[in-house]
């Protein structure tokens, strides 16, 4: 964890990773249930996001259910390292990819770019998956889908 | 729910950013045209009626200095049940799945620091007897969509 965020800071922060308080006045209650000025706490989450600490401050809407519900890990070979740059920024320029990482490969799993390829169908990624390897030159690899879910959550970093 | 134009102007407003300031329902209400009290009551109708799921932050894993890996692992059919009772008990595990894979448990681990991970897993092994958990924390990260939204509408997918 950064070795700046002091305690009151995991205070304040415990009191915004889910919601905040419904009151007219949110800032207000944070700040008298914390023990400091309602100023304070202000200045405190303007700073948080100017450290970027926090990425985004506001509301979440529901998923609506309908349109893009199909998602597929597609996971990439590239043995050269010299290239993952590149093809890495390709991958991340297609609207349909969420994330792209690179992460270390082994013996048994030599695929090092990851995406997360989200299409209304399993067609709709793996054509998606297609246009990529078209793109980028890379013919090998292989899409993953998930066949159960087993937990899908939000972290809550102060607890 | 249905939403008039004056409820998506406010979603616009405070999706993009709730406002940091002492009376946050005046600084919405003022951009559209409304007392701050008719401010808070659409947004906390919308809240109730569903539509919006949360206001609060969304932290940035990176600033706060914490780790977060992709993990996998081969898990025989007959362990899969124990294996994810194991790694789900874990709040620092914020994803698990099945895949259709040799390596067929695919979860996320997000914690303040890589010793930490590594302790989850060595943990998660002792208990299940499942070893060589596969633990790939990202080297380069090319993208992280924060807000995923569609063409449509306004559908959102919010990522860690």
């Amino acid at each position: 964890m950064n070795p700046e965020i002091t305690a009151l800071d995991k205070k304040i922060m415990k009191h915004l990773q889910d919601n905040i308080p419904s009151s007219i006045h949110p800032y207000k209650d944070i700040a008298d249930d914390v023990g400091i000025s309602e100023e304070e706490v202000i200045a405190k989450i303007k700073l948080y996001k100017d450290k970027k600490w926090i990425r985004r401050f506001g509301a979440t809407l529901r998923h609506q259910k309908a349109g893009f519900s199909a998602n597929g890990m597609g996971v990439w070979k590239v043995p050269n390292p010299a290239d993952r740059q590149p093809m890495g920024e390709i991958m991340a320029s297609f609207r349909e990819v969420s994330h792209c990482y690179e992460r270390p490969s082994y013996e048994d799993w030599q695929y090092n770019l990851f995406t997360m390829i989200h299409g209304q169908s399993k067609e709709e990624c793996e054509e998606v998956a297609r246009r990529i390897s078209e793109k980028t030159g890379i013919k090998e690899y292989t899409m993953l889908y998930s066949s159960r879910e087993f937990k899908k959550s939000s972290m809550r970093y102060f607890p | 729910m249905e939403l008039d134009n004056t409820d998506k102007s406010i979603l616009n407003i405070i999706q993009t950013g709730f406002p940091v300031d002492a009376r946050p329902y005046a600084v919405i209400g003022e951009q559209v045209g409304l007392t701050e009290e008719e401010a808070h009551a659409r947004v906390m109708n919308m809240k109730s009626g569903g539509v919006i799921r949360r206001i609060g932050a969304s932290f940035d894993s990176g600033g706060l200095q914490f780790s977060s890996t992709l993990c996998s692992a081969k898990v025989p059919p007959e362990k899969v049940d124990e294996m994810v009772a194991a790694i789900n008990r874990y709040p620092e595990v914020t994803h698990n799945y099945e895949r259709n894979h040799a390596y067929n448990v695919w979860f996320t681990v997000i914690a303040e620091s890589r010793e930490r991970i590594q302790q989850i897993l060595d943990e998660i092994s002792a208990k299940t007897g499942v070893g060589g958990i596969r633990n790939m924390p990202a080297t380069i990260k090319f993208k992280i969509k924060v807000d995923f939204k569609f063409k449509k509408d306004k559908q959102e997918e919010e990522e860690e």
